[in-house]
């Protein structure tokens, strides 16, 4: 499976052409268990993710992201062409995001890349902060991490490129900015964004039982505000 | 029954096959990071294959049996002693209570799986016993002292156990790539540079993933990806060009682009690399 390219770096879509294709999804290699289904926007992201709710046996997982939605599979259990065709065939839902709760989070901004982030943007620490605390963020996915939001807003006035190298631990409860998002770190990770402050707020508490609501603080659809402490 | 733990080495954590399918909560997929050698051990001893182990990071542990109880252990390649005699592995030992088990240095591969018979307890989460060091969940890493339960699980009829030698440290390995969704954000050499260099095995590596030290692939655009799906297996590739192979703990999502990816049948060889294991890559 998965023939090399003629042309080295040149990239073949898996069923970029053929019939039954439902939506506008190009299916990306991605090994011999996954395939990655790329879009336009983070709106076709989640009406295609609201179609794929109920995948066949041998699917593992359903993972949406930015512009991606990540399917792995078994390959005992599932053919790639399986997977490939139930991709293709999905239709998309369209639905607004979920206008969901209302999650306050305290900040300090103290952040060892505050003052980067604040060159980069040409703008001042304050500016900065200003914006993040201004600006009503939506979950959109989550991932990375259990608790992991990625949040987005209605601008583009904080959108940083990513750290050149990662650190390899960060602490829990950073707040950071990574290309149209922003994000609270759940627990000590590797980290590869921009770090701009800290919250004292549990993102996650695995003692909340899943009969009792979810463990995570920030599920898909809330809306978070942030204060600077 | 319980055992008491004497001594850990560099880290002893509970593992069984992971908990698939929570990505939606920000869980990746963890687990035994050698899936073969855990299920081996537990074939031996006849728990089911789902059962929980101990991944024993390179040696130096020790244990002492409260009651009596039946192991094995496979994966790494090292010295199994039983009350200070060499015995073997890949094979069931039927011990009485107050019976030490050591396990010393590997002499190859990185990670013995410990199978005691009727499995290790531990609450679950999301149903698996695994320790996920990247979300800090399951099972806390062991500790010297502390009481190990085990013996709750169903036992098995007999099932035939496959072993796989772990890879030599003075031997190349060889891992089997397919192209990743974003070859193309690489500069035209860089496949093949990819598959013909030698790349080695960082100590930085951990269940995390393995990074990997060699000459920095390039990339052909300085743009960033948006955030993605991960797949275990996937070689990301950061800014500085060397990739790091992303093992059963890894994040759900990166933003690093997937030059390649691990097949699935090879990844097992990943947990039992040593730092400073050379290896290449196999267009397959």
């Amino acid at each position: 499976m998965n023939a090399l390219p003629k042309t080295p770096g040149a990239l073949e879509p898996i069923g970029a052409t053929g019939s039954g294709r439902a939506n506008a999804a190009t299916l990306l290699p991605c090994g011999d268990s996954g395939i990655l289904a790329e879009l336009e926007t983070l709106d076709q992201v989640l009406a295609l993710f609201r179609a794929l709710s109920e995948p066949p046996a041998g699917v593992l997982d359903v993972v949406p992201a930015a512009r991606t939605i990540l399917v792995t599979f078994d390959p005992e259990r599932l053919e790639l062409t399986a997977v490939q065709n139930w991709l293709r065939s999905a239709e998309p839902v369209e639905a607004a995001l979920a206008d969901g709760p209302l999650v306050p989070i305290e900040v300090s901004y103290t952040g060892p890349d505050l003052a980067e982030v604040a060159q980069y943007l040409n703008l001042t620490v304050e500016q900065v902060v200003e914006l993040h605390t201004s600006s009503e963020w939506t979950a959109a996915f989550t991932g990375f991490a259990p608790g992991f939001a990625y949040l987005v807003t209605s601008h583009e006035k904080l959108r940083v490129p990513r750290r050149n190298t990662p650190r390899t631990s960060i602490p829990a409860g950073s707040v950071a900015l990574g290309g149209e998002f922003s994000a609270i770190y759940p627990t000590s990770s590797p980290a590869g964004w921009q770090l701009i402050g800290h919250t004292a707020a549990v993102l996650w508490d695995a003692s909340k039982s899943e009969a009792a609501g979810s463990p995570a603080l920030i599920t898909p659809g809330a809306r978070v505000r942030f204060r600077a402490v | 029954m319980t055992a008491r733990v004497v001594s850990t080495g560099p880290l002893a954590l509970v593992q069984d096959l992971g908990r698939p399918g929570a990505a939606a909560l920000g869980l990746g997929p963890g687990g035994a990071l050698d899936r073969a050698a855990l299920v081996a051990a537990n074939a031996l001893v006849a728990n089911p294959a789902s059962s929980a182990g101990l991944e024993i990071v390179f040696g130096g542990f020790a244990l002492e049996f409260n009651e009596p109880a039946v192991f094995a252990v496979t994966g790494a390649v090292g010295e199994v002693l039983i009350d200070g005699v060499p015995r073997p592995q890949r094979t069931a030992h039927s011990v009485a209570a107050g019976t030490r088990l050591t396990i010393a240095a590997a002499s190859a591969g990185l990670r013995y799986y410990l199978a005691i018979a009727g499995g290790i307890e531990a609450p679950t989460l999301l149903g698996s016993r695994s320790r996920d060091i990247l979300a800090a969940m399951g099972p806390e890493p062991l500790q010297a002292g502390q009481l190990l339960s085990f013996g709750s699980d169903h036992q098995e009829s007999a099932r035939p156990e496959v072993f796989r030698d772990p890879p030599r440290p003075d031997r190349r390995l060889s891992l089997r790539v397919t192209p990743g969704p974003r070859r193309d954000w690489f500069v035209d050499g860089a496949w093949s540079q990819l598959l013909s260099q030698e790349w080695a095995i960082s100590a930085d590596s951990n269940r995390i993933g393995a990074r990997l030290l060699g000459r920095p692939l390039e990339f052909s655009r300085s743009g960033q990806l948006p955030s993605e799906g991960m797949v275990t297996g996937a070689l990301q590739v950061p800014p500085s060009g060397l990739p790091t192979i992303f093992l059963a703990d890894h994040p759900v999502t990166g933003g690093y682009p997937v030059i390649a990816v691990v097949r699935k049948a090879d990844i097992d060889l990943l947990g039992q690399a040593q730092p400073g294991q050379t290896l290449r890559f196999l267009a397959s």
